[in-house]
């Protein structure tokens, strides 16, 4: 029997604390869409997607209604693009994203995952058709999000996919820069990509997907917070203990909304990613949590130790309450979408050498981080072949989200708007790594690689 | 979901007035709603009523009574929500 106490705390929960479903992800195979010509391959994209997914974005605001749980997004993850298109022998996959972003349209979600590569021990012809196609994909598009995966702790780390992923980025934020280079945000490097995440941008359906699948993201950044400031000045334990319970409650509730969605579209539950996603909204913000903690800026010392165990706890909690948590699951630390953290980066506490060693703990990366126009090419492939290290040795997923602002240098901000947030244009070390950029190949993958 | 039986928790949130349970009960008795239990207190000077209901025989969309409690809580001036009771026993049971 539910008790009174129980009803009002899931109230407050919902509606002071943020506690929300962050999106409904479908995945999509394209398995069966690849053909000989561009013309066909993009028809049949379409068609399926829109078949699959026509009562995605209808089932969910159902859902919504009948449990008073805000789900926030509806979206797709596809296979990635560069398996689907490898056959029709093109040499631009930028008719691929546009056959998507039109499917994003039709069906309504606002986001739609998979122009993405997967290259961590070299490239195929398309992939590198792919890859040299992004800059322009995203300047024509709006709802398509890109992915490579260029490391994995399997294969080691794949170093000429580092140095071209940094031209990438700064041609795609050439290509975006009238929207303060917006296609940089919708571009991940990865090591150690999961193959089920349903976040953006990084959502992609692995090639070890079934042929559709239900996964869930869930968030609430404001209820852990909120359950820690019941518990100040109690020690550890005591706060590992309130993270679990919240994280535990947090991921029955996706839990609920994956099953249902599941059962009425007819279609697979995959995962649960628990992860706690900030928003620029006040009292969503891991940053804010992290200080809850006792420290008096995000950045400070402590952090790294906060975000581990807080990373942890989640975990924890969230493997007690479903049996199938996947995808990143952890907190993300994205700057531009977090209000906190963007008070520590604007303040100096918080500085890019800080933020790789929290993502030595934390679930994802440097994550939408705004850095000076005039960073080169080599330096962003330093920062990604560092971050990479970080994901491939410790054997963890890392990613990259960097946002060269062409024009901006330190002291600027740039505007992304609604869930992207604000950017502080960060400060980089420009000392040169040009001549490590450009050895090429492959770094080995790590000793304990070696499992079998 | 199926194997679990149709029930949902109204809760009215907000400054309390003459008539909040009269004009809530009035509106779910019009859809077929069945009251199972009420109970009110008073929670950091909010007036709360959790209301426990039956949809068994509901009359309307599932869908609608959100909306028609949500159109009923803005004329009344307090927050009305309608959640299944799947929710509450999804979080706080294991």
């Amino acid at each position: 029997m539910i008790n009174d106490h129980e009803i009002i705390e899931t109230m407050q929960m919902f509606n002071d604390q943020h506690l929300d479903i962050r999106t409904i992800t479908m995945g999509i195979s394209l398995m069966d869409c690849a053909a000989p010509t561009v013309e066909e391959s993009c028809n049949r994209i379409y068609d399926k997607i829109c078949r699959y997914a026509g009562k995605l974005v209808e089932t969910g605001e159902l859902i919504s209604k009948k449990y008073g749980i805000p789900i926030i997004h509806k979206r797709i993850s596809v296979t990635p693009i560069s398996i689907v298109a490898s056959a029709c022998g093109a040499k631009d996959y930028t008719p691929f994203a546009q056959v998507l972003d039109k499917a994003a349209r039709t069906c309504g979600v606002n986001f739609i995952g998979g122009f993405s590569a997967l290259v961590q021990k070299g490239y195929t012809n398309s992939d590198k058709v792919l890859i040299e196609s992004i800059p322009d994909a995203l300047a024509a598009t709006e709802l398509v999000c890109s992915s490579v995966n260029v490391a994995s702790t399997r294969t080691g780390i794949n170093m000429d996919a580092v140095r071209d992923m940094g031209v990438i980025i700064k041609k795609t934020a050439e290509a975006t820069k009238d929207k303060g280079a917006l296609g940089c945000a919708k571009l991940v490097v990865f090591a150690n990509a999961p193959e089920d995440n349903p976040f953006m941008a990084g959502a992609f359906l692995g090639p070890g997907e079934p042929e559709c699948v239900i996964n869930v993201g869930i968030s609430g950044p404001g209820v852990v917070k909120h359950a820690l400031e019941q518990v100040r000045g109690r020690d550890f334990g005591t706060v590992a203990e309130t993270i679990k319970k919240a994280a535990f409650k947090i991921t029955r509730v996706g839990e609920l909304v994956a099953r249902e969605a599941s059962e009425r579209l007819k279609v697979p539950f995959g995962i649960i990613d628990l992860s706690l996603a900030p928003t620029p909204a006040v009292g969503d913000s891991v940053a804010r949590l992290l200080e809850e903690f006792g420290l008096e800026t995000c950045g400070t010392w402590g952090t790294t130790a906060a975000l581990a165990m807080l990373n942890d706890a989640v975990k924890k909690g969230g493997i007690m309450a479903s049996s199938y948590v996947g995808g990143l699951s952890g907190a993300f630390i994205p700057v531009s979408e977090d209000e906190g953290m963007i008070a520590a980066a604007s303040s100096g506490s918080l500085k890019l050498e800080k933020l790789e060693a929290m993502t030595c703990v934390c679930s994802v990366g440097l994550d939408m981080i705004a850095i000076p126009g005039d960073t080169t090419a080599e330096t962003i492939s330093g920062i990604i072949a560092d971050e990479m290290a970080v994901g491939t040795f410790n054997n963890k997923t890392t990613a990259v989200r960097l946002i060269p602002v062409p024009g901006k240098t330190v002291g600027d901000s740039v505007e992304f708007g609604g869930l992207l947030g604000t950017a502080p244009i960060m400060d980089v070390n420009r000392a040169s790594c040009a001549d490590f950029i450009h050895r090429g190949g492959r770094i080995p993958a790590p000793i304990h690689s070696m499992r079998n | 979901m199926n194997s679990e039986k149709n029930t949902a928790v109204v809760t009215v949130l907000g400054r309390d007035r003459v008539g909040i349970i009269a004009d809530v009960s009035r509106l779910l008795a019009d859809y077929g709603i069945n009251i199972n239990d009420i109970s009110q207190t008073i929670l950091d000077d909010i007036f709360t009523m959790v209301m426990m209901v039956d949809l068994k025989d509901v009359v309307i969309e599932e869908s609608d009574i959100s909306e028609k409690l949500t159109e009923l809580g803005k004329k009344l001036g307090v927050q009305i929500t309608i959640q299944h009771t799947g929710l509450f026993n999804a979080m706080h049971t294991i």
